[in-house]
């Protein structure tokens, strides 16, 4: 008889050719291996010790620069040179020179699709679950064994099933909902485990939304964090939502190691204080403290739907005097967009400073680094000790209406 | 004895009839610009150095974020704040992320007759509206800062005589390297020069500032324009009403006098690494470039942009090259984005940055790595300027550096 | 894989992250040597300097939580310590230090009685002696034990292709 499956455990049984249960160890086929600026040399270096001529599969790999550009220090771009050379010697084409972050240009440049498995050498690499891939971050030592390979060996995780139901508050943005999320797992709590995403609340959400939540799910030790591929999904990725994708989804009575419910109507607009992911509190309970940054943009919050939220907030409106406001698109198609329906002239003439779309501020390599002392409110994923400057300075994650609120009053602001 | 333009504003800065090149004059300034990029030592000479210090006139302080904007790493972001906190408590006029200083200066602050200190070399820019700028070091300017005066040998002029009109596709950045590559890098050392003549109402206010802002790189100590209608009209777009509109007397004396007929200007480019290593465009022909520069204080306007624009629309940048696109201020990145040129650089591949000094600083974003080469509008071609110290920088006009960014190469626009 | 071995031991705390073990400043450092001295310095800037060959990490749960960076195991071993013994690891640290041959060992209970400067004696697969008392330690999966035993994945990667190891 047939078991009951997890959204996770069908995408890798789906790729093994056969059922699989949690704690099993497959190896599976991969579909998309995806390289970022800083990994390349190193990942090229490891790829030519194992002593491989070939990459198994040139069309399947992806490299992207998205770290280093605009590149701050001299060595940087070596990174982009070892990485044009690599692909020119083992004929790869898929190469993103300045296109935008590569966790948001993997699924928008159509590469990942439902069902898909992925690597990146980049823990944000969970992000492509929001269309129904299994896709998460490895070293390079083990990116370089794919290239050589085409395959990894994974342990099937087990899942945690969060359901989410009802309406949203206008206030309340999908990183809210992750943000809360992780605050009541902790930063450990989904340890080798796969988030799976659902409800009514869920089935609301944009893609774009949906992204943010898969895109963090890595902040609370999860493998992976999925979504069931839907309507949405699937004109997202231009594909037909056919029946092989509706399939892609978790048995009513699949079992799960633990369930968490909310409902959409009680959630509030909340932040990470620093300096830990978990450090989760309602936005009201900080809020009057004092900002000299704010930063919107990254692979967590540097899409569209994110700028025109910040955008609709600051219309007509300044930035407070002496704060900073970084705006970065997640990629060049985003800022383009974002150019033709006026948003980032609204943001502009607010009085923020928009910059080429990249990691930006969010790998504290440049882009709006901090000094000791001094407090960011950002969109991105992490507030970790040191992350965007000294280890003196305060990060608050916060969605995009929370992050234009207060730049707007210069202190910690409720939407 | 007739005046020059440059005696005359020191005349009145002085509050004296009449100066000549060689005195030495003591002046009340009318604005004292600073940028990030020394802001933070000077602030440190006036805390730790000075007893009782204060500043002698607020409102003459002009400081401007700049050179690491966004900053990228924690100590320019330390030095920024430290300048943010001092010109918040002071009452210092601020600006952070609005733009390239001398082109906030040009759109905000600078009037005709006005004689202004500027923390950076490339303070002459404003000689474009005929005041009289120069730059200076961190000491100079403290010492303008806390007595609202300073001392200045009165300059020598150059007088360059502009006829014609440039040539379709030719730029005033060829003009003003043609220039450089006559007189050398140190053949206006300490003297100003000056530019007058038919020719110079063929030049538009961009133009003017690209050409002014260059005097440097021959050792100017300033560059002066007689103010015109269009000089006139770019100040009273921008809301501002002229202090004293000076000219030199027929009678003046020059050290020199060069004639410049505009229309024999050709595309130039100045190889590394010296801005007066100056060559016809086409001698650079097929040297290869890893990345390609279009902005600065010197070719950041909207004008240069719709030049850029102009090569490249309907075009791709070459694949491996990164072409760095940068609005002056936060008034040409509106502009350029209303009228339709920053899609379509973005279109074509080319990465559009913030409001900054960018690459031509070598530092915080675009710099290139060893063995790269870039070409630039921007000012300097000095080894290292742009990152790595074994670089190479090549200078050229708006419309070059596009072309080249198409082709992966230099070339000049009407080859690609 | 069971020879056992005294270490000097240093307390690290809970969710020592990949920023923390390596920042991304130093990131692109041509080797990890160069990286070597950075490695803790925005929780403990001296502590790289301090560290010595054969000495191993004792810290909570979620060690190594955060980004892929495999340069964060990799300069965690170039500094010599032999091993870590946390109360948890994040996945991506753990995979990327059985791949570079460094020693991870899971235990619940050591991090709340060890003190920085002591020593204990590690037999891996089996136990940590520290201060007359035994902490029992799992052995890890198969699978893993291949990569270890072969010197990480490159050696293991390199017998797959036939070449010298």
């Amino acid at each position: 008889m047939t078991m009951a499956h997890t959204l996770i455990e069908k995408i890798i049984g789906n790729k093994v050719g056969h059922e699989v249960k949690p704690g099993d160890i497959v190896t599976a086929d991969v579909d998309w291996c995806m390289i970022d600026d800083i990994m390349v040399p190193f990942a090229v270096q490891k790829f030519e010790e194992m002593g491989f001529t070939k990459v198994w599969d040139p069309d399947k790999v992806v490299l992207i620069y998205d770290h280093f550009l605009p590149a701050t220090q001299t060595d940087d771009s070596r990174h982009f040179r070892e990485g044009d050379a690599f692909a020119e010697k083992y004929g790869l084409k898929n190469v993103h020179r300045t296109d935008g972050i590569c966790h948001q240009l993997m699924t928008e440049a159509g590469y990942v699709k439902p069902g898909d498995i992925a690597f990146g050498t980049d823990s944000h690499t969970v992000t492509y679950g929001c269309v129904g891939a299994f896709s998460t971050g490895i070293g390079y030592t083990e990116m370089a064994g794919i290239l050589g390979t085409g395959q990894l060996w994974m342990k099937v995780p087990e899942s945690i099933k969060v359901v989410v139901d009802g309406v949203l508050p206008s206030n309340v943005t999908s990183k809210d909902v992750i943000l809360r999320i992780i605050g009541d797992l902790t930063a450990s709590g989904a340890t080798y485990q796969s988030l799976e995403f659902s409800g009514s609340t869920i089935d609301a959400m944009s893609v774009a939304s949906r992204m943010t939540m898969s895109n963090m799910a890595v902040e609370a030790g999860a493998k992976c964090g999925v979504f069931a591929p839907d309507e949405k999904t699937c004109e997202y990725c231009n594909i037909p939502y056919d029946d092989s994708m509706k399939a892609l989804r978790a048995d009513e009575d699949a079992v799960y190691s633990r369930v968490l419910h909310y409902n959409a109507e009680e959630l509030v607009p909340v932040m990470a204080c620093p300096s830990l992911v978990d450090n989760i509190k309602p936005v009201s309970e900080v809020a009057g403290t004092k900002v000299d940054q704010v930063f919107l943009g990254s692979c967590t919050n540097g899409r569209l739907e994110d700028l025109q939220t910040a955008a609709a907030i600051l219309k007509g409106k300044h930035i407070a005097p002496y704060l900073k406001m970084i705006v970065t698109p997640a990629s060049r198609k985003i800022y383009r967009e974002a150019l033709a329906d006026g948003t980032l002239e609204i943001l502009s003439d607010a009085g923020a400073i928009i910059t080429t779309p990249g990691c930006g501020l969010c790998c504290g390599r440049g882009g709006g680094i901090l000094s000791d002392n001094e407090v960011v409110v950002a969109t991105n994923n992490r507030n970790f000790l040191g992350r965007m400057g000294t280890s003196k300075v305060k990060i608050y994650l916060a969605s995009p209406a929370t992050a234009a609120a207060t730049a707007i009053a210069g202190v910690i602001t409720e939407a | 004895m007739g005046m020059t333009m440059a005696e005359k504003i020191i005349a009145r800065a002085a509050g004296v009839e009449c100066t000549k090149a060689g005195d030495i004059e003591t002046v009340t300034l009318d604005k004292l610009m600073s940028n990030d990029g020394t802001t933070h030592l000077t602030i440190d000479m006036y805390n730790n150095k000075l007893k009782n210090p204060k500043i002698a006139d607020v409102s003459k302080l002009v400081w401007i974020v700049d050179h690491n904007i966004p900053a990228d790493s924690p100590k320019t972001a330390a030095s920024q704040k430290k300048m943010r906190d001092f010109a918040k408590e002071h009452g210092i006029t601020f600006y952070e992320g609005e733009g390239v200083c001398h082109q906030i200066m040009m759109e905000n602050h600078v009037c005709p007759g006005e004689l202004i200190f500027g923390a950076d070399s490339h303070t002459c820019a404003y000689g474009a509206l005929g005041a009289f700028g120069t730059g200076v070091g961190c000491t100079d300017y403290l010492y303008a800062m806390v007595t609202g005066t300073s001392w200045l040998l009165v300059p020598e002029t150059i007088r360059f005589n502009l006829t014609g009109k440039l040539p379709e596709g030719v730029y005033a950045r060829d003009l003003i390297l043609t220039i450089i590559g006559k007189i050398s890098a140190n053949g206006a050392n300490y003297k100003a020069m000056e530019f007058a003549g038919e020719g110079l109402h063929t030049l538009s206010m961009a133009d003017r500032i690209s050409v002014c802002n260059l005097c440097v790189e021959a050792g100017a100590k300033t560059a002066l324009m007689e103010v015109d209608d269009i000089a006139l009209d770019y100040l009273k777009e921008h809301g501002r009403e002229p202090k004293a509109c000076f000219k030199s007397d027929d009678d003046a004396v020059f050290s020199e006098v060069i004639d410049i007929d505009l229309s024999t200007i050709q595309p130039i480019v100045a190889k590394p690494h010296f801005v007066d290593n100056v060559v016809p465009a086409s001698e650079c022909y097929g040297v290869h470039i890893d990345e390609a520069f279009l902005g600065s204080c010197n070719n950041g306007r909207i004008e240069d942009l719709r030049a850029g624009a102009a090569v490249i629309k309907g075009k791709k940048v070459a694949p491996k090259v990164r072409f760095l696109v940068v609005p002056a201020s936060r008034a040409v990145y509106k502009q350029a984005m209303q009228e339709g040129l920053l899609d379509i650089f973005m279109e074509a591949g080319a990465i559009v940055m913030n409001p900054n000094c960018s690459v031509c600083w070598g530092a915080c974003q675009g710099v290139i790595g060893e063995g790269e080469t870039l070409i630039s509008t921007g000012t300097r071609n000095f080894k290292g300027r742009a990152g790595h110290k074994d670089s190479f920088v090549y200078l050229a006009s708006a419309a070059t550096v596009t072309a080249s960014a198409i082709a992966g190469e230099i070339t000049t626009a009407d080859r690609v | 894989m069971s020879q056992s071995f005294t270490a000097k031991i240093w307390v690290l705390g809970d969710d020592i992250d990949t920023d923390i073990i390596l920042p991304t400043e130093y990131l692109a450092l041509k080797t990890v040597e160069d990286m070597k001295p950075y490695a803790f310095s925005p929780l403990r800037p001296e502590l790289a300097g301090l560290i010595q060959p054969g000495d191993m990490i004792v810290a909570g749960k979620n060690f190594g939580c955060g980004s892929s960076r495999e340069q964060a195991p990799e300069v965690v071993k170039a500094l010599g310590i032999s091993c870590v013994v946390a109360k948890s690891y994040a996945r991506i640290f753990f995979r990327n230090a059985i791949n570079n041959g460094l020693l991870l060992i899971e235990n619940a209970d050591l991090y709340d009685a060890v003190t920085e400067g002591d020593s204990a004696t590690v037999t891996p697969g089996q136990k940590i002696e520290y201060n007359g008392k035994e902490y029992e330690i799992a052995s890890l999966p198969e699978n893993l034990l291949e990569i270890l035993n072969a010197g990480g994945l490159v050696k293991a990667m390199r017998k797959r292709n036939g070449l010298e190891v």
